[in-house]
Parts: C-alpha cells; structure tokens; sequence
C-alpha cells in the first residue's frame, strides 16, 4: 500500500468508502450527509489516530429541532441526565451575540454600597461552585394534536448541564447589597439586551453566575461567557451573556415579566412572576416513534421539579386505571432532571403508558383536565401535564392527543 | 486586626510577622476583585426604566412624530397600523366586552388590554427595537414611538406629549388585573 493510501485510509477511519444518506436537517430540510460504511472487520483495519477534538460516530445523529426562535434538544435520545452541550435547547429573541471574553465586563450597582465592573477573569478568581441542574423553557409544553409526535417535540426545551461559577451571593457580598434592596434587574449584552427582575431573596439562596458547562467554557447558544442561572425557575429569568444587575426595591416590569412570561388565570386575572417550573415527568423510551416487541420493556424516562428534589414517580400501564412506583436511578438531585425506570411486561395488546412525578413539596403533577380547570385556557406557559403514550396492536407507540378545552 | 493586604516584597522579603496565606477557615467576605464603576459608567449602562419613571432621559415625542418613525420602521413588522404583523400585534384597546383571556387563548395581547405599565413600552422600544437595528433610535424618537402607540391603543389624545413627566402617568387598563403568583407547591390544587 503506497504512503499517499495509507493517509487516506487512517483519515477515513478504515472506511474505504463513503455512502451517501439522506438526513433530515434541523429546519425540516432534507440534506445529503456521508456516512462512512464500518469495516467489514475492524479488527482488520488501522482505526484514526488520536486528534484535537473528539466526534459522534457517525451511525449516532441526536439533532435539535430548530424554529424561528428556539430549537428542541432530542430527549428520546438521550441516557441518563446529563444533556451534551451542543444538544442543549436553545430560545433567544435576538439572536446569539458574539463577545469577546477579554473585554467582557459584569456591572453591579443600584442599591450597593461598592458598584463594581468584573472581568471575567475576576468572576473566575472567586470561590466556584459546580452543581447539576435542569434549565426549562415556561414556554415547554406544545398542545400537539397528532399523533406522530416525540419527547423532544412535546417538551424538548428542557435540558440539563453541570454548570460552574461563582455564587451570587458571594457577588452580594463583594459590592455589600443594602438592605433595602429587594429585586435586582438582569440584563444580556444580546440585540434584545433582554432583562427580568428577580427577588434578592433568589440572589441570596442558590443564584449563580456560570461561566462553565459540562467541564469546558458556557457554549456560545447558552450565554457565554457568563451567564445568570437560577435553579428551578424558568429559563427566561436565568439572563445569557450577562452584562449588568441593577439591586432596587421594586421590580422593573420589563416586556419580558408583563406582555410575555405571564398567564392569565381564573376571574380574569393574569398571574405575573410565576418563577418556579412545577413538577413534570416525561416518559422517553418507548415513545414515538419506537417499534415495540411483545415481552419485557423497560420503560424510560425523566422527571424534574423546580421546587427540590423528585420524591417519586409512578407509571400506569393500563391507561391510567392503576399506578405502580418507578425505580429512581441516582443520582436525585434538587431541581434536577431525575431519571426512572419501570420494568413492563407487555402482552401485545392495545394500551396506553404515562408516568407522573411527584416532589418533595407533595406535589403531583396534574392531568391536563385538572390544570384546565384550575386555570382555565389561556395559557401555554408553566403547562406541565401527564404526558400519554399510546401503544398500539401491532407495536407502533404514538403520542396521544388530548382536546385542549 | 491585621491588615489584609500586604507590600508583595514584605512577603517575599519575609519581613512580615505573619504569613501571607490565610486558609479557607477566614473566608472573606471581600476579595477585592473587579475595579470600581464609575458614576459616568454606570449612567451610560443603566437604560432600564421603572413604572414610576425612574431611569427616562430628557426629551419628548408627540404622536404625529411617532407616526413618521412608526411608518418608516415599524409597519413593515407590526402593520400599517399595528394589527396586521406579520409579528408581534401591537395595537389591541382594551374591551369591557371582551371574554377573559383565561377563556380566550387566540384573544390579541397587546399595549392597550395586556400592558400593564406605560413605562414599559418606552424601555422595551428603547432597548430591542427597531429588531434589524436595535438601540438605533434617538430618545426622542422613542418617545415619539410610545405615544403614537399609546394613541393608538386609546389610551391618549392626539395632543398628549409624552416625556419623561407624562409617561408614568398613563393609567393602563390591563394593571387592574396583574397578580403575583403566591403558589408554593404542595399537594394542589394546581391552579
């Protein structure tokens, strides 16, 4: 084998061809990728040396669903709780702005006693803390009406990451917060310089500003380099690309806490600062668009509160007629995507499967008759209902509309 | 007590009497990282408005100036007269008559039924509009922005000039129905 072929070869990882598939990108548009064909024997083959940056193989292709505005992270192809970064859901409303981390500066002032200017170098030089938790869109719950819908299409704005950074409460004690200060307002550096107001009393309990994501530096679609984070709230409040915390004693009523991020509820009112995501659970496997095979099944999935840890989750195989207790797989974290596992035994005939989380609070997530009664149909925000799968005759699992009314 | 901070050739030197490492049983309450922010600074960066007007900048718009900047950079987003998008409807007066939005899921939320603060409009215009060139406009155009929007929500007249004292003024109908959510968890109910 000449020099210039045994490059190529170690280059194509043994692959000596290429096949051509096409794949569905993620704005709905079919597009032609490669696919290397695997070694008829591996064992055969000098595989690709080791290089600066690690891929999938290629037979794994998890992809965001992407939209004008936000894009889904592929929760029926994830193990586990950790999602990989570059799967991580994405909303903004102006885009991703693109900063330089030398020049990146934080301001905090208003009701301070020290207004300071960060660098990122010196939000790096406190104290960090690293800790697991889920981020989730109040917008994470799409009213589908058929029946070919997955996990991620259902509720794919939920995803979870080790974050790092420092507390922002050690912040609060740097600049010295006054004690008549009761909100803070935080602003992005993106086009929409997007802002929330915040109770201090978050600030002060488990805020943190980020600057890390599964061991390497914040991804860009997350806020690098720094962003706000605020364990169990809705994502809107966890401000990216963080440039400025005013301290006040009243919030500010941005756009984003009046016209948006509000629901209306019972008698007319509309409820605003609805922070905290209620508990949700989601079965993964098996959803649409799984084949299922008579025999034992393993049911998967994933649950979270936004209010501490998940105390439980139940599985009901039978329509909801009865439910059994899953096993939680550890770890159980507070304000976590927790994962579940249920051991099913199935019979090969028509049913339904849904799993339902209860928290340590005692909350039970809700059917979405019961949240319709409660709070009428106004709203698409902080809807968290038990989610059913139907599983049919012949194996086909699909999602099970519900009326929304 | 002894002073924190230390000459760095009193340590290397070893003149001090004491050690230039403290262990983590003293945590600080202040490193001292970060440089101090000016007042100049943080008045150029701090552009938020509160509903009582605090934060507007000198100036004014009228509604006939709003509508020449409404026309040539906003129609084409929001409508000719802001009901026809194709995004965000900014135009919708409120309407004794009109079912409750927790009834009315397709009902229009705009500045005249759903805003609940006047402020709000000026601050949001301000920093994310017009969305190809945010933060383009004169504070003056702002405000002239906010009262041609206010007009036409009916929410003023045609001679009303907005500025910073007219503003904070403006009564906007939806407050009446803003709640804080007071719910806490617990076994329900799950309104």
């Amino acid at each position: 084998m000449s020099q210039k072929m045994t490059r190529r070869r170690l280059l194509l990882g043994g692959a000596a061809t290429a096949a051509v598939v096409m794949v569905k990108s993620s704005f709905g548009k079919m597009v032609q990728t490669g696919i290397p064909q695997a070694a008829t024997d591996p064992t055969k083959i000098t595989g690709p040396l080791p290089g600066p940056l690690g891929t999938r193989s290629p037979f794994e292709q998890p992809v965001r669903k992407a939209s004008l505005t936000s894009s889904q992270t592929p929760l029926q192809d994830l193990y586990g709780i950790i999602t990989p970064s570059d799967l991580h859901f994405e909303r903004h409303h102006a885009g991703v702005p693109a900063i330089d981390p030398h020049t990146y500066e934080l301001t905090i002032h208003g009701l301070v006693d020290r207004p300071t200017v960060f660098s990122l170098s010196d939000l790096k030089r406190f104290p960090a803390v690293s800790r697991i938790c889920f981020i989730e869109c109040s917008g994470n719950f799409r009213k589908p009406d058929r029946e070919a819908v997955t996990p991620q299409d259902i509720c794919g704005l939920t995803s979870q990451s080790e974050w790092t950074g420092v507390m922002l409460s050690t912040l609060f004690r740097e600049v010295g917060v006054k004690p008549n200060a009761s909100w803070f307002l935080a602003e992005g550096s993106d086009a929409a310089a997007m802002t929330r107001s915040i109770p201090v009393s978050k600030g002060w309990d488990d805020a943190m500003i980020v600057y890390a994501q599964n061991g390497e530096a914040i991804r860009p679609q997350q806020g690098y380099p720094a962003r706000l984070l605020l364990p169990g709230w809705e994502g809107n409040t966890s401000i990216k690309w963080l440039r400025r915390i005013e301290l006040s004693d009243a919030p500010f009523m941005t756009r984003e806490e009046t016209s948006k991020y509000t629901e209306p509820v019972k008698d007319g009112k509309i409820r605003q600062f609805s922070f905290t995501m209620d508990a949700r659970s989601i079965i993964t496997y098996p959803s649409y668009p799984v084949q299922l095979q008579k025999g034992w099944v393993e049911i998967r999935g994933i649950a979270w509160s936004g209010r501490g840890k998940i105390a439980g989750v139940e599985l009901s195989t039978d329509a909801g007629k009865t439910w059994n207790a899953a096993r939680l797989q550890e770890p159980v974290l507070d304000k976590a995507h927790t994962y579940f596992r249920y051991l099913w035994q199935w019979n090969g005939d028509t049913t339904e499967i849904m799993s339902r989380a209860t928290d340590e609070t005692g909350y039970t997530q809700p059917t979405l008759k019961e949240l319709i009664a409660a709070r009428g149909i106004g709203t698409g925000y902080h809807l968290n209902p038990i989610t059913a799968w139907l599983v049919q005759r012949g194996g086909e699992v699909v999602y099970r509309p519900e009326k929304w009314q | 007590m002894f002073k924190l901070r230390m000459p760095y050739w009193a340590c290397v030197a070893g003149i001090a009497m004491i050690s230039c490492e403290r262990d983590s049983k003293s945590v600080p309450v202040h490193f001292g990282y970060g440089r101090a922010a000016t007042n100049q600074e943080i008045a150029a960066k701090a552009i938020a408005v509160r509903p009582d007007g605090t934060g507007l900048p000198a100036g004014q718009g009228t509604v006939q100036e709003g509508a020449a900047v409404y026309a040539a950079k906003c129609a084409a987003c929001h409508g000719v007269t802001g009901v026809e998008g194709p995004f965000n409807i900014l135009v919708a007066p409120d309407s004794a008559n009109a079912v409750p939005f927790d009834r009315a899921p397709q009902r229009i939320r705009a500045i005249g039924n759903y805003w609940p603060y006047a402020t709000t409009v000026f601050d949001y215009v301000r920093r994310a509009m017009p969305f190809n060139a945010p933060g383009s406009l004169s504070d003056n155009e702002v405000y002239g922005v906010t009262a041609w929007l206010l007009y036409a929500n009916k929410l003023i007249d045609t001679a009303t000039v907005i500025n910073a004292k007219t503003l904070p003024g403006i009564v906007m109908p939806a407050r009446k129905y803003y709640v804080t959510d007071s719910r806490k968890g617990g076994d329900g109910p799950y309104e």
